[in-house]
C-alpha cells in the first residue's frame, strides 16, 4: 500500500445493470481532506458510483484506489475496507429495532471490538457534537426525518472513517429539517473530512466543495470549482441542467 | 380512526370506540349481545329431541369427575413434548432458513439440500413421519440410535414443524428491507453479523404471528406423540372413553386443550400490538 | 372499566363453552332413556317376534371392526372382499363361528347373516345402533354395563405376556418381577387396565392404536412386552406375527378374568333370546368344541 496522499481515485469505473451501462467511464481524484460535490439528473449515476466506492456494488471494469490501495482486488477484504469508508444513505436506514444509541454502538462494539462503555461514551460525545444526545435511548420512529438523518450520519463517524460519502441525504426530509443536516455536513467539511456527496443542494454544494462534478449519462461530463460549475459551465448540457435547477428556485 | 403509533396499551380497536364516544357503554352492549348468542344457542342444542341422549354420552358429570385428574395428568406430558419441540424447532428452522439464504454459487448445493428438506417435511404428513421414525428408526438396531418412542416423536415433530417454520422466518428475512443489509454491510459487518443484529431480529419480530400460529398447532400435534406408545392426554381420554363406553374424556381433553391455545392467541395478540410501534422506521423503504 | 375486545372474545368463548357443559353436566346420569326391563313379561324368540333392525325378520345384522384379528376370525380374505385379513362371512374363527351357531339358533341360515363395520369407539355412540349385536373381543365390565347391554359371556380368557425370546424379561416368573419392564397394550383392552391395576409397573404402559402397532413396539424395542388375552398371545408366537417371540407365562384372573360378551344397545331385548341359545350352545357342548377348534389351548406358565 503506497502512500501518495490522494484519499480516493476511482480510474474508468464502469457499471451495468444487466444491459444497461449505468456507469461508462468515471475518473475521479479526491484528496485528503477534500469535499467533492457530485450534480445531476436523477438515473446519471450517481448513487450507483458511491455504492461502487464502498463496494456494495461490484464494477465490471477500472480501479478504485484509497489512499493508495487497490480496493478492488479480488482477495480485498471487503468488511475492512468498509470500516474506512462511512456511507449515509437518503432513506437514513436506521436499524429500527434499536434505540439510537444501540445504532450508534453496533459497528463499533462488533465490528471494532470495542467494549461497551467505550462505544458508549465515544457515542454520547458524537451525539452531543450534533445535538442529539437527550434523544439516545428513543427509537427512530419517535424522531424526526432530520433526526434521524444526523443519527445516521453519527452512526457513520463513530466508525472514524477516513471517507465519507453522503448520497442525496436531504432529498427525503422536509425542507424545514433540511438545514439542520446541511449544518451538520458542514461541520464535518470544516473538520477536515474527506467527502463524496452527491446532491441536489446546490447552493450548499457550491459553499463547502472544492470540486464540483457534474454526472451526466455515466460520464463526469464537466468537473470544476464551484465558481467555474455555477458561474461558467462549459458545456451545454451542464448550462441546461442548472437553467432547470434555477428555475426550480433552487438555486 | 386513531393515527400514530400504538403503544401496545389496548388494542386499535378499543381506542376507536373511545374516539366515536363508546368506550364504557359499547363494551357493555357487546357483552350483553354476546350472552344472549350464548343463551340462544344453547337453547337450540338443549331442546333438541336427541339432547338427552348425547349429554348422556358426552357431558355426564359422574365420568367427568371420574376421570379428569387422569387426563390432567396425561396432559402434562403434552405440554412437556411441546415445551421441548419448540426449543429446538424455533432453532434448527433459523438454522435452515439461514442455509437456504447462503449466497453465491459455491453454496448452492447446501441451498438444495435445505429446499429438498423443506419440500419433503412439509410434504410428508405428519403421522407417516412419527410411524417411520418411532417404529423405523430403532428397528436399524444400531447401538447408537435411541430406541425411546418420546425421543424419536418428538424428533419428528421437530423436522416437520421447522419445515414449516424455516419458510416462515424465510418470509421475515426477505421481508426486511435490502437497505437495511446495505447500512450493515456499509458499517463493516460481516455478512454473519449482518444477519445476527439487523435482519434476524426484525425478521422475528415481523413473523411473530404466523410462528405462534404454528405453535398453536403443534400443541395439537403433541397428540400424535400417542401413537408409538407414550400416553398422552388424548391417549388417556381414549383409554377412559374405552372403560366407560362414555365420551366424555375426549370432551374434557378438548376443555383442556382449549384452555392451552387461548393464552397463546392471547399471547400473540399483545406480541403483534408491541411490535406495531416498532415495525415503522422512518424513511426506511 | 378496561376490557380488552381481544380479552371479550375469548371469555365468550369460554362463557359459550361452559354455558353448554353446565346444561349438559346438570344431573347424574342414573336414569337410562329408553330401558326396558328383560323381566317384565318373557321375551318371545320365535320367527318373527325377534327385535330386530331388518324390518322383515329375514336378516340377522351383526357388527365387528375391520381388520378382523385371529383367532376370533380366521379364514383370511376372498377376492373382492373388503375385509383386512379375515373376512366374517367365511364362518371361520371362534366368533365368526359362534356368530353363525347363534344365528341358527334363531333360526337364521347363514345368507340371512349380514355384517357390518362397527369401529370400536361407535360400538357405544348414543342414537340407533348399526347393528343388532356386535361381537368384537369386548369385554363385559360393570362400567360399561350402563351404558350397552351385555349377553352372557361366550368365552373366558385371562391375559398372558409375549416378549422377545432372551430378554430378560422372559425369566420373570411373578407379577412383582416385572415391575421393572416397560409394558404395552392396546388402546381400550382390559390388558391395559391389567397392568395398571394388577402388575403396577414403575414406569408408564405404552399403549397403542391397534395390536399392529403394540406388536411393532415389541419389534423395535420401545417396550419390553405385550400384555395380551392368552388366545392373541399364541397367534402372535405361533403366527410369528413378532418373529423370534415366545408366551412368557399368563395372569392369574383378577377378578374372574375376561368374560367376552356380545353387545347389545341397552335395553335391546334380542339379548335374551341370544342368551337363550348361547345356553343352548353351551349345554350341548358347542362352545366347547368351537373354542376346541379355534383357540389354542396349549398352556402356559402361570405368572404369580
Amino acid at each position: 500500500m503506497s502512500e501518495n496522499g490522494r484519499a480516493l481515485q476511482l480510474e474508468e469505473i464502469r457499471k451495468s445493470f444487466g444491459e444497461n451501462e449505468v456507469l461508462k467511464g468515471v475518473d475521479l481524484d479526491v484528496g485528503e481532506h477534500e469535499v467533492f460535490c457530485l450534480i445531476g439528473a436523477s438515473g446519471s449515476g450517481k448513487s450507483t458510483l458511491l455504492r461502487c466506492v464502498n463496494l456494495l456494488e461490484k464494477i465490471d471494469s477500472g480501479r478504485i484506489l484509497l489512499r493508495g490501495d487497490e480496493i478492488t482486488r479480488p482477495d480485498i477484504d471487503v468488511n475492512r475496507v468498509r470500516r474506512g469508508i462511512g456511507i449515509v444513505f437518503q432513506a437514513y436506514n436506521l436499524f429500527p429495532h434499536m434505540s439510537v444509541l444501540q445504532n450508534v454502538t453496533l459497528a463499533p462494539r462488533q465490528v471494532l471490538g470495542k467494549p461497551k462503555a467505550e462505544a458508549e461514551d465515544d457515542a454520547i460525545v458524537l451525539l452531543e457534537r450534533f445535538g442529539l444526545a437527550e434523544r439516545r435511548d428513543e427509537y427512530p420512529d419517535r424522531l424526526s426525518g432530520g433526526q434521524q438523518q444526523r443519527v445516521a450520519i453519527v452512526r457513520a463517524l463513530a466508525m472514524h472513517p477516513d471517507l465519507m460519502l453522503l448520497d442525496e441525504v436531504t432529498s427525503a426530509l422536509d425542507p424545514e429539517l433540511v438545514a439542520e443536516v446541511l449544518n451538520v455536513i458542514r461541520e464535518l467539511a470544516e473538520g477536515g473530512m474527506t467527502m463524496l456527496i452527491a446532491t441536489h443542494e446546490m447552493s450548499f454544494a457550491r459553499d463547502i466543495a472544492k470540486q464540483v462534478c457534474f454526472l451526466d449519462q455515466g460520464r463526469i461530463l464537466e468537473q470544476g470549482p464551484p465558481e467555474q460549475i455555477f458561474v461558467e459551465p462549459r458545456e451545454q448540457r451542464t448550462r441546461q441542467f442548472l437553467e432547470r435547477i434555477v428555475e426550480a428556485g433552487r438555486l | 380512526m386513531s393515527i400514530g403509533p400504538d403503544r401496545g396499551r389496548g388494542s386499535r380497536i378499543l381506542t376507536d370506540l373511545k374516539g366515536s364516544g363508546g368506550g364504557q357503554r359499547s363494551v357493555l352492549i357487546s357483552l350483553a349481545s354476546t350472552l344472549v348468542l350464548a343463551v340462544v344457542i344453547v337453547a337450540l342444542v338443549v331442546t333438541s329431541p336427541g339432547w338427552p341422549a348425547v349429554k348422556e354420552a358426552f357431558f355426564n358429570r359422574q365420568v367427568f369427575e371420574d376421570n379428569w385428574r387422569g387426563i390432567l395428568d396425561a396432559f402434562g406430558l403434552n405440554i412437556k413434548i411441546f415445551l421441548i419441540a419448540e426449543v429446538f424447532i424455533l432453532v434448527f428452522a433459523l438454522f435452515i432458513a439461514i442455509l437456504r439464504g447462503l449466497p453465491g454459487p459455491v453454496f448452492f448445493p447446501i441451498r438444495m439440500l435445505a429446499i429438498i428438506y423443506t419440500d419433503l417435511f412439509r410434504g410428508v404428513p405428519t403421522i407417516l413421519v412419527i410411524y417411520i421414525l418411532g417404529f423405523g428408526a430403532p428397528a436399524l438396531q444400531l447401538s447408537w440410535v435411541p430406541v425411546s418412542p418420546l425421543f424419536w416423536g418428538i424428533a419428528a415433530l421437530v423436522l416437520v414443524y421447522s419445515a414449516y417454520v424455516a419458510e416462515v422466518y424465510r418470509a421475515g428475512i426477505e421481508s426486511v428491507h435490502a437497505s437495511q443489509e446495505a447500512a450493515a454491510r456499509s458499517l463493516g459487518l460481516s455478512r454473519f453479523k449482518t444477519l445476527r443484529f439487523v435482519i434476524v431480529p426484525q425478521a422475528v419480530r415481523r413473523v411473530i404471528p404466523p410462528l405462534l400460529n404454528d405453535f398453536i398447532g403443534l400443541t395439537k400435534d403433541t397428540a400424535l406423540v400417542a401413537l408409538i406408545g407414550p400416553v398422552e392426554a388424548f391417549r388417556q381420554s381414549q383409554i377412559d372413553v374405552a372403560a366407560t363406553f362414555n365420551y366424555t374424556p375426549y370432551v374434557c381433553t378438548a376443555i383442556l386443550f382449549i384452555l392451552l391455545t387461548i393464552p397463546l392467541a392471547r399471547l400473540t395478540d399483545w406480541l403483534i400490538a408491541r411490535q406495531r410501534s416498532r415495525q415503522l422506521a422512518g424513511g426506511a423503504r | 372499566m378496561r376490557l380488552r375486545r381481544t380479552g371479550l372474545a375469548s371469555a365468550a368463548t369460554l362463557v359459550a363453552l361452559l354455558a353448554v357443559v353446565a346444561a349438559g353436566c346438570g344431573s347424574k346420569s342414573s336414569e337410562s332413556a329408553s330401558s326396558t326391563s328383560t323381566t317384565a313379561s318373557p321375551t318371545k324368540c320365535g320367527p318373527g317376534q325377534l327385535n330386530l333392525l331388518a324390518r322383515g325378520g329375514d336378516q340377522l345384522t351383526i357388527g365387528t371392526d375391520n381388520p378382523a384379528y385371529d383367532p376370533w376370525f380366521s379364514g383370511g380374505t376372498p377376492k373382492g372382499s373388503s375385509w383386512k385379513y379375515n373376512d366374517p362371512t367365511t364362518q371361520k374363527g371362534y366368533e365368526s363361528a359362534v356368530a353363525y351357531a347363534i344365528a341358527k339358533q334363531l333360526g337364521f341360515t347363514p345368507a340371512q347373516v349380514k355384517w357390518v363395520v362397527v369401529p370400536f369407539e361407535q360400538l357405544f355412540k348414543p342414537g340407533p345402533k348399526s347393528y343388532d349385536f356386535d361381537v368384537n373381543e369386548v369385554s363385559v365390565t360393570a362400567a360399561r354395563k350402563k351404558v350397552v347391554t351385555f349377553s352372557d359371556s361366550y368365552y373366558n380368557t385371562n391375559q398372558a405376556l409375549v416378549a422377545i425370546k432372551g430378554t430378560p424379561i422372559t425369566k420373570a416368573k411373578t407379577l412383582a418381577d416385572l415391575k421393572k419392564y416397560k409394558l404395552g397394550a392396546q388402546v381400550g383392552t382390559t390388558s391395559y387396565d391389567y397392568i395398571v391395576k394388577n402388575i403396577k409397573p414403575d414406569k408408564q404402559p405404552a399403549v397403542y392404536n391397534n395390536s399392529n402397532d403394540v406388536n411393532s413396539g415389541l419389534k423395535t424395542g420401545g417396550i419390553d412386552g405385550i400384555v395380551v388375552d392368552l388366545p392373541t398371545a399364541f397367534i402372535i408366537v405361533g403366527a410369528e406375527e413378532v418373529p423370534n417371540s415366545v408366551v412368557v407365562g399368563s395372569f392369574p384372573a383378577k377378578g374372574g378374568g375376561d368374560h367376552f360378551g356380545a353387545v347389545f344397545a341397552k335395553g335391546n331385548s334380542l339379548v335374551d333370546c341370544v342368551n337363550q341359545a348361547l345356553a343352548t350352545l353351551k349345554s350341548n357342548g358347542t362352545l366347547k368344541q368351537l373354542q376346541n377348534k379355534w383357540i389354542s389351548n396349549a398352556g402356559a406358565p402361570v405368572l404369580k
